[in-house]
């Protein structure tokens, strides 16, 4: 072993394996349960050409039985505890989690270790997957804002791999091979690549004795290394409109925006509370409480305003600069130039004249509370610290309330006088063809 | 007041009904400095008066935007100064206010919540921008497969005088209707303190909470709301087919199923077993197993069961491409008849049983799975010891008796079956 620590602030317990796996585990006594997630630095930025989509179908494919968990074992294998499991990927990540009682913890452990180094890719199952995928393509294009989010992301993004979707192009999907999907588990999923995260009702020592047993004899690997290009400085704004039967209009503006360890990250979610309402920093729990936004600006001047039924705001902590992005739900019969019109309004006064004293209490106010209400459950607690751990460092979760209440007004000013301006932004439609 | 605690038992939440017929419900829980409030009102869709459809959405958009005292922006600014985010939802039998405070800030909340559900305005500009949403979110759900199958697949079952049937947002055309007195005189009718159930769970004794909840509403004063009543359930016959063609999407929809029993239906908790092997458990239980695991036909395939105070749907929902429509609804026919014909296998059976059991702390973790709890507790009747019985309930059940629930319902040929998206007869 190597590398133990205690952090004492937040009571996280961090080791790291001999084979490189990083092992946090904090201890939180609220339900005689236990949440395990296991988190691979991969996602779509780590896709090639002719490859985009293959992290998320790796990740499908990781349910689908190993060397010592049969095909038909799998369905039932925590359920049957009463358990939850599920897994996502997204462009810096791909990550799986269990929660059951805290008394099937080892098999837990064993369901993840058997997912790091056994998977089958059976080449039946690799295709049956194929169309499993493509279904799942198809019902997201079903959603006009979801297809104009894709759209807006790839065009703001010109060389990052930032700019394809995570569910990757269809084109790829329909020729993807077993032997890239396998070639491609086998680069990414080793234990030096990998972090396992522990929260609940455990004993540590305990835990750490089946984490050893589990995930010790699993090799290291050489970690396949993604090159990164940097995305070149917008020179102008860019803009492009869906054209697709439809009902109903939206309006996405796109800013290039810092990632998670750019001293300007905080001051933007200062911003966006603002503007959009405090989403609060969990992507696992945010989106199930909508944000408290009715007196924010964006939704004062468009909703109440009449423009739109629906204005939101994304700043997603990520590994690298991604994009801060407005999306507007246009009310029947207002023209998406009007909306247009009055989005950027409110967007150049708070990139010309900051926010006021009262807006960074309350955005502040606002974050701190999301950050209570997010650490609710053991799950939530887990997410945040892989996810956190995946980007930059888990060492963030315990010092985001200290870095919301370290913005100032003149940060707010300057990052909003950076990330708004013209230049930098993507301008998208949704524009329906009535049929 | 009278106030009745169940100790001894895992949840055990302390009850109280009030003078004027409101319940009050706590359950004090540690994990964080919060409070989960969730007050649930007997006004849900199927209280929408005939030919105002859509009335007790509209309301649900509409009671938070100013009240006699305060106006909207007042009411939204003392809340979200403090980062509470009140949400508005609306289901068939219930318009709830849920929000999550910090425990500091119980007491003020309630008073906001109070003088909401007490003392609405509806002032005339709000209703007009509301009513502009309305519109919007109703032409989203017309732009949308998945809403227009669950929709037209209700519409098949219950018909339209059912409120069942209607769709709960009501149409266009009746949403411009609807006039500002139609609002308030839903809010008389149906806003009264025997409707309202209030739950809180969070950092707070449960007895202090009862306090405060008493004295956010106990001067309310109106008589009970009058009760709801239900037409009979249309009876199927024959199988029952619609096609909503949407020719600019990419992937079909299909919604498939059966009315069932009551929720007080002593076979309830059969029902409850059979519908998880059928379409829940792991990816969707068999559905899942048959359409997306063995023959990759979707992303998502489940059903629900929704057995409530009348005869509620089961609902297998499937997402796939327009090609495999056909193929799709064959294989759900196909294993609907064999759970129909078969029942359970005994090893489905018992992991479905220990999941359902197993799943119950889980289930009870957060404060707001907790108050969801309760208030569906407090809905059915079941009792404040509800959670410690769900075990002896499940245990009773037989594999014979989940087949006799399949056999029940269970038949392709009585099946209502819609298809909307990217197809237009056959596959």
């Amino acid at each position: 072993m190597k590398a133990a620590t205690y952090n004492a602030s937040v009571d996280v317990y961090e080791e790291v394996l001999d084979n490189g796996l990083r092992v946090l585990i904090q201890d939180v006594r609220t339900a005689p349960l236990a949440s395990v997630w296991c988190w691979y630095r991969v996602g779509s930025k780590d896709e090639g050409p002719g490859l985009t989509g293959v992290s998320h179908w790796v990740e499908h494919m990781n349910f689908k039985g190993t060397t010592n968990i049969p095909r038909d074992k799998v369905k039932g294998i925590i359920e049957q505890y009463g358990g939850y499991w599920n897994g996502y990927t997204w462009i810096d990540q791909t990550t799986y989690t269990e929660t059951a009682a805290r008394d099937v913890l080892d098999r837990m452990l064993f369901i993840e270790s058997e997912r790091m180094a056994n998977c089958l890719y059976d080449p039946a199952d690799c295709e049956s997957e194929r169309t499993v995928i493509i279904s799942e393509l198809q019902g997201g294009e079903n959603d006009p804002d979801q297809l104009l989010d894709q759209e807006l992301t790839a065009t703001a993004f010109r060389a990052h791999p930032y700019r394809h979707p995570t569910i990757g192009w269809l084109a790829d999907l329909q020729t993807m091979t077993r032997e890239d999907l396998y070639g491609y588990y086998r680069r990414h999923y080793v234990p030096n690549n990998a972090t396992l995260v522990i929260v609940g009702d455990v004993d540590r020592k305990d835990a750490m004795r089946s984490v050893v047993q589990r995930f010790g004899a699993i090799n290291p690997g050489e970690v396949a290394k993604s090159h990164h290009t940097r995305e070149a400085e917008q020179l102008g704004e860019r803009r492009v409109t869906v054209s697709r039967e439809g009902t109903t209009a939206y309006l996405k503006v796109g800013y290039h925006a810092p990632a998670v360890t750019d001293p300007d990250f905080f001051p933007l979610q200062v911003l966006d509370a603002v503007l959009t309402g405090a989403k609060g920093l969990n992507l696992w729990a945010s989106f199930r409480t909508p944000p408290p936004q009715r007196s924010a600006r964006l939704y004062r001047a468009l909703v109440d305003g009449g423009f739109a039924s629906a204005v939101n705001g994304g700043l997603v902590p990520t590994e690298q600069p991604f994009l801060y992005t407005i999306s507007v739900t246009a009310t029947e019969g207002t023209a998406l130039s009007a909306v247009e019109q009055a989005t950027l309004a409110q967007l150049e006064a708070v990139r010309r004249h900051g926010i006021t004293e009262h807006e960074l209490e309350k955005a502040k106010n606002q974050l701190r509370a999301r950050l209570v209400f997010e650490g609710d459950s053991i799950s939530n607690i887990a997410h945040q610290l892989g996810y956190f751990e995946t980007i930059a460092t888990w060492r963030l979760v315990p010092s985001l309330r200290e870095s919301i209440d370290a913005v100032t007004l003149q940060q707010v000013g300057d990052a909003a006088g950076r990330c708004l301006t013209p230049t930098n932004r993507t301008v998208g439609w949704f524009d329906p063809i009535v049929s | 007041m009278t106030t009745t605690q169940q100790r001894n038992y895992a949840l055990a939440p302390l009850r109280s009904v009030l003078d004027n017929g409101a319940r009050v419900i706590a359950k004090h829980s540690g994990a964080t400095p919060a409070v989960t409030i969730h007050a649930a009102f007997e006004a849900g869709t199927v209280f929408d008066p005939p030919s105002q459809h859509g009335v007790s959405h509209f309301v649900s958009r509409t009671i938070d935007r100013g009240t006699t005292a305060h106006s909207a922006e007042e009411i939204a600014d003392g809340l979200e100064n403090r980062g509470i985010s009140l949400a508005i939802t609306v289901n068939r039998h219930a318009l709830s206010l849920v929000c999550t405070c910090l425990v500091e800030d119980l007491g003020s909340t309630l008073a906001t919540l109070a003088d909401i559900v007490m003392h609405p305005a509806f002032p005339d500009p709000e209703v007009e921008t509301r009513r502009g949403e309305i519109v919007t979110m109703i032409r989203q759900d017309e732009d949308n497969p998945a809403a227009m199958a669950s929709e037209g697949l209700l519409a098949l079952l219950y018909g339209d005088a059912h409120p069942y049937g209607r769709r709960p947002r009501g149409s266009v055309e009746g949403v411009e209707r609807i006039a500002r007195s139609s609002l308030q005189a839903f809010h008389a009718a149906r806003f009264r303190p025997g409707a309202l159930s209030l739950v809180m769970v969070g950092d707070v004794d449960a007895e202090r909470a009862i306090e405060f909840g008493s004295r956010a509403f106990a001067s309310w004063q109106a008589p009970p709301p009058g009760p709801a009543l239900f037409p009979p359930v249309p009876a199927a016959h024959e199988r029952r087919l619609r096609v909503i063609p949407m020719m600019n999407k990419a992937q079909a929809d299909i919604a498939y199923g059966f009315t069932t029993i009551v929720r007080s239906d002593p076979a309830f908790y059969a029902y409850w077993l059979m519908n998880n092997i059928f379409g829940e458990y792991s990816i969707g239980g068999r559905l899942g197993d048959s359409i997306r695991e063995r023959q990759g036909m979707a992303y998502y395939v489940f059903s629900a069961l929704d057995a409530n105070v009348v005869p509620g749907p089961l609902l297998i929902r499937a997402g796939v491409n327009p090609a495999n429509v056909d193929r799709a609804i064959a294989s759900i026919d196909e294993e609907v008849s064999r759970m129909a014909n078969d029942g359970p296998t005994d090893e489905e059976f018992a992991e479905s049983r220990q999941f359902l059991i197993g799943s119950m702390p889980r289930r009870l973790e957060t404060n707001a799975g907790i108050a969801n709890f309760l208030q569906m507790v407090e809905f059915f009747g079941l009792g404040m010891d509800y959670d410690v019985r769900v075990p002896e309930l499940l245990a009773k059940v037989t594999p014979g008796d989940v087949q006799a629930a399949a056999r029940a319902i269970l038949d392709p040929s009585k099946a209502a079956v819609v298809i909307a998206g990217p197809y237009s007869g056959k596959s």
